[in-house]
């Protein structure tokens, strides 16, 4: 089976999908002939031209609404922002159309659209080239939110996201575009919406995590495992809808769970599944439901100390894990 | 072909001066007219406590029929506002249509029932769905411009506001994108001259709208919204335009309001007597009657049966609305998505009728 890295089988996915389907088009920023700035889309361009891989002014607005329309009109766009850092002035395009259009019009009009946005720290991005946004977007009912961890993931989570009839974001951690490699096969499998993974089985501790977090939290499993300490990992890969029958099978199994996130974590996406697992676990719980995640300051520093200080790692994880495990 | 689709069969000078037939010059000002009496029925039906809210377009409908007369009806696409009641009715909705978002009903092609009363929008007729957020719609139709050129379906795509929300961002990236890859795109500016309460010298810039359009290239137009046959001349031109692959076009429609921004606005609080005369004096619906009159179209005999029709489609889609059903807290959670997903979680009070307890574990 091949191998390739992550930012490979999203390029490569994006070409399937488009010679598959040619009511799939592509924009946004440096999507055309140079490919992307991480080359997501090199080779589209030249492959399906200028009508199908569209070079967008810097109008982030533009992009989501004007991919709203087209999705309207019969194509299936799938847009880039360059890094979801950037996202922001598309936010009323994204939260107030494309979420509510579904229902707004009482299922008369549905968006089959895509947004890929790189996101995520450690990269020495700052503040302004590793956010972690999908909290935002998570809160609101209409969209779906992907973020997957692996190159086989990828793949078919895109391929589902493309061929949803609902707006879905695909979140990239971009310090994974090149350092994660994985077999991917080259059939048209999918990855279904709304199911995570269970990456790691074990006994003691669940740990929930989903994106470059995913592959601490089974570093952390692995640390820990030479102590003694047995840990399942549940990668989320959808994060709405989510996949409570997994990640509460896990935890009424093993009793205690972690939930780590990269962003910050005050009202950070891991909380509602922290407040979930409370909820509807919570005569299986051997300790308290901890969440592990990023400092509360607005944004990651650039700094390398300073960026190595906020973002969470397999070490902070273990540390995290270990506390639980002797609670 | 035009929005009623009728043939050639007598013509006027003053019809055949923009190549309408007076079939066509009477289905014109009857919508205009129907469209003012069910917007006034509106207000009645608000005062009188029936109904909680209403947006008007009155004084608005002579420029909206006009611009909407020169599009291919089931073809083309409208990216409405909250005024466009007689644009989203030339193209297709019908009296009982517009009340029934009035009522908010279960049956209300525009949400069933779940926006407010002006959010219009009728998948059947290519009338995108209205929102509250002002000017976004200007990027939908931008984009389906931009899939009816990538698929090359011969489609035109307009998007109207008023003034106010001209000034928005998203007017600004819409107008330059599709300026551009020339879309076929015409953008409607019904400049009533208030964004509320505020008038137009204290939003905007320069005199007029149109004027910006200069600086992506385009033409823009300015027409006196009270003469809808200039309206409807002005909008050929660009549609045509459009449709040719030159690109978008920047229509500003000089109209007037009628009254107050909504029902829960009193517009004589910031506008003057003068004012609000003025506004009047350029209230298309008389000023088209009278030109029909001129021009022998309109007959004594014509207005009368026309009046009637009117009232009698005002009245059924009235009661029609009244007698419709509310829809059922049951059907509340659908159609957030195409499916229906298991872990997106119900309230714990389930969904029972309202003033009614659903019991232990809800319904």
């Amino acid at each position: 089976m091949p191998t390739r890295t992550f930012i490979e089988a999203i390029r490569a996915t994006l070409a399937d999908e488009m010679r598959r389907d040619e009511s799939i088009i592509v924009l946004g920023e440096d999507v055309g002939k140079k490919g992307g700035v991480f080359l997501a889309t090199d080779g589209l361009w030249a492959e399906f031209g200028d009508d199908r891989v569209i070079d967008t002014p810097l109008t982030e607005s533009m992009i989501v609404g004007a991919s709203i329309g087209a999705a309207v009109n019969g194509l299936r766009p799938v847009a880039e922002i360059q890094f979801a850092d950037f996202i922001h002035p598309a936010f009323n395009q994204i939260v107030s159309e494309a979420a509510r259009m579904r229902y707004r019009s009482n299922n008369a009009v549905g968006l089959p659209m895509t947004i890929r946005a790189p996101y995520g720290g450690g990269v020495h991005g700052a503040l302004y080239h590793s956010q972690s946004v999908e909290a935002f977007f998570c809160h609101v009912p209409g969209l779906k939110i992907v973020i997957p961890s692996t190159p086989y993931d990828a793949r078919g989570l895109l391929r589902s996201s493309i061929r949803d009839d609902d707006p879905v974001l695909f979140f990239e951690h971009k310090k994974m575009y090149r350092s994660v490699r994985g077999e991917v096969p080259d059939t048209d499998y999918v990855v279904p919406l709304g199911r995570a993974a269970i990456t790691r089985p074990g006994s003691q501790v669940t740990a929930i995590a989903y994106g470059l977090m995913a592959h601490y939290a089974l570093e952390a499993a692995d640390r820990v495992a030479e102590e003694g300490i047995s840990v399942e990992v549940v990668d989320l890969r959808t994060l709405r809808p989510l996949d409570k029958e997994t990640v509460l099978g896990s935890v009424r199994k093993t009793g205690k769970c972690l939930v780590v996130y990269e962003d910050n974590r005050f009202g950070g996406y891991g909380a509602e599944v922290a407040a979930t697992v409370a909820e509807e676990a919570f005569d299986y719980l051997d300790g308290p439901v901890t969440r592990i995640a990023g400092p509360d300051i607005p944004g990651v520093p650039y700094n390398h100390v300073l960026e190595d200080w906020f973002m969470v790692d397999p070490a902070k994880i273990a540390a995290a894990i270990r506390k639980l495990a002797a609670y | 072909m035009t929005a009623t689709g009728h043939r050639a069969k007598t013509s006027s000078q003053l019809g055949a001066d923009v190549g309408l037939d007076d079939d066509q010059l009477r289905a014109m000002y009857r919508m205009v007219a129907l469209a003012r009496a069910i917007d006034e029925r509106m207000w009645v039906l608000n005062r009188a406590g029936r109904i909680p809210f209403v947006i008007s377009g009155q004084g608005h409908e002579g420029a909206q029929v006009g611009v909407t007369w020169a599009l291919r009806k089931g073809h083309d696409w409208i990216a409405p506002y909250y005024r466009s009641i007689a644009m989203c009715m030339t193209f297709g909705m019908n009296a009982r249509d517009i009340m029934l978002a009035q009522y908010a009903r279960a049956s209300d092609p525009s949400s069933g029932g779940r926006q407010m009363p002006g959010h219009y929008g009728d998948r059947r007729h290519n009338l995108l769905s209205v929102s509250s957020p002002v000017a976004t719609q200007i990027l939908h139709a931008v984009g389906i411009a931009l899939a009816a050129k990538i698929r090359h379906t011969d489609q035109v795509a307009l998007a109207a506001m008023g003034e106010g929300s001209s000034n928005q961002g998203d007017v600004h990236e819409a107008l330059n994108f599709a300026a551009i890859h020339r879309l076929p795109f015409v953008f409607l500016v019904e400049n009533n001259g208030y964004a509320i309460s505020v008038p137009a010298a204290m939003e905007i810039s320069v005199p007029d709208v149109a004027q910006r359009a200069a600086g992506y290239g385009i033409p823009g137009v300015v027409v006196d919204g009270s003469d809808v046959l200039a309206c409807y001349r002005a909008a050929l031109t660009a549609v045509e335009r459009a449709r040719a692959g030159e690109g978008p076009t920047l229509i500003e429609a000089k109209v007037t309001r009628l009254t107050g921004h909504s029902s829960d606005d009193q517009q004589t609080k910031y506008r003057t007597e003068e004012d609000l005369a003025a506004g009047k004096r350029s209230d298309a619906l008389p000023h088209f009657r009278d030109q029909l009159r001129a021009a022998g179209v309109l007959t004594a005999e014509v207005e009368a049966a026309l009046t009637d029709e009117i009232s009698a489609l005002v009245t059924d889609a009235t009661d029609f609305a009244e007698a419709e059903p509310d829809p059922l807290p049951s059907s509340a959670m659908r159609w957030v998505y195409a499916e229906d997903w298991p872990s997106e979680t119900p309230p714990p009070w389930g969904f029972g009728e309202p003033g009614h307890d659903a019991g232990p574990g809800g319904t």
